[in-house]
């Protein structure tokens, strides 16, 4: 690898643009491949390999090209800066997440209890609308406080964000949902919302619900057998 | 940051900090291979190793490649059976395939 292609790579990964390295097999000519660089043959593959963010070898009419492709970090943006929360960043910190932690309660959302991430101190609505989720963000709610999660989870619901969780219990769900059916949301909405959040493992320990709510989260990202839930109700 | 990546930033690291290092990348698996194309392992000419291109079993061959890549300066792409007659003898017939390729960070 040159050292422009090197440089190119770190650039273009420091600002979060995605990027594919082709590498001419078994030669080792390489390009820099931008999102959206053209319709040439190896431009498209490149482009395909960013969709399903997926490297692999591709044989096109010119050869054989291994793409490397590099998208920007999946996001993880966790509302309420609770125990549970320093359980859950270096976890998602581990599995490469970029991690942004939202909550106006300034003794809560502190650098000591959350060093090495982002912290926001806005209202989970401001913070959303500034964040903008798109299909590469995850959010989850921990708050336990309708004033927190309601808003938090609304904007999640009118975002393309792929994974939306809220903590609490299926009671504290039914009547969650029911109150974000007053603001206009319905029950394609709900069924993008896993409430209780995380997948089923006896969970106890904040450590614990922690590991429960990553582990979904890569089991959405695989499209895991394992992530498939059924309909959570409103209370009536 | 993804474990593949951060093995590239340890890589671009070592290279700026004076070391001779080479780049080992999955380049395409069959079967049950057990990490997947992209997967990285880096190597400096002093002995250091980062990342992995498998499950243990193939990187001490990788590192070899790494270093007469590091001493040419030609890139090879290796080509890999997981299952040999050793993983065979002690029942850890994976039966996947891997290609890997091996270049310098000039």
């Amino acid at each position: 690898m040159t050292p422009e292609v090197l440089a190119g790579l770190a650039e273009a990964r420091a600002a979060k643009r995605p990027v594919v390295l082709a590498t001419r097999l078994p030669g080792g000519e390489q390009r820099l491949l931008t999102s959206g660089a053209g319709d040439s043959e190896l431009a498209v593959a490149a482009q395909r390999a960013l969709d399903r963010d997926e490297s692999g070898t591709v044989r096109l009419a010119d050869g054989e090209w291994f793409l490397r492709a590099y998208n920007p970090p999946l996001r993880l943006v966790i509302v309420g800066a609770v125990h549970i929360a320093q359980a859950l960043v270096p976890m998602a910190a581990q599995i490469g997440l970029s991690v942004i932690v939202v909550d106006p309660r300034r003794s809560f959302a502190t650098d000591e209890r959350f060093p090495d991430v982002t912290v926001m101190t806005e209202w989970p609505d401001e913070a959303l609308d500034a964040l903008v989720p798109d299909a590469r963000t995850g959010v989850v709610t921990l708050t336990h406080d309708p004033k927190l999660d309601d808003p938090a989870l609304d904007r999640a619901l009118k975002s393309a964000a792929f994974y939306i969780g809220a903590l609490g219990s299926r009671k504290t769900h039914a009547a969650r949902l029911a109150r974000l059916r007053e603001l206009g949301h319905g029950d394609a909405d709900f069924a993008r919302i896993r409430g209780p959040v995380g997948l089923a493992l006896g969970a106890v320990t904040a450590p614990e619900i922690a590991l429960s709510i990553i582990a979904e989260f890569v089991a959405v990202r695989r499209n895991a057998a394992l992530a498939i839930r059924g309909p959570a109700k409103a209370a009536a | 940051m993804t474990e593949a990546d951060d093995i590239l930033t340890v890589a671009a690291g070592w290279r700026a900090a004076g070391e001779q290092v080479a780049l080992a990348t999955v380049t395409e698996t069959w079967g049950s291979s057990p990490r997947p194309a992209g997967s990285q392992m880096a190597v400096t000419a002093s002995g250091k190793m980062a990342g992995s291109v498998s499950g243990g079993c193939i990187e001490g061959a990788v590192a070899d490649a790494a270093r007469q890549t590091m001493a040419s300066g030609v890139p090879q792409l290796l080509d890999f059976g997981v299952t040999n007659e050793r993983a065979w003898e002690v029942g850890l017939a994976c039966g996947g395939k891997v290609k890997v390729f091996v270049e310098t960070l000039a």
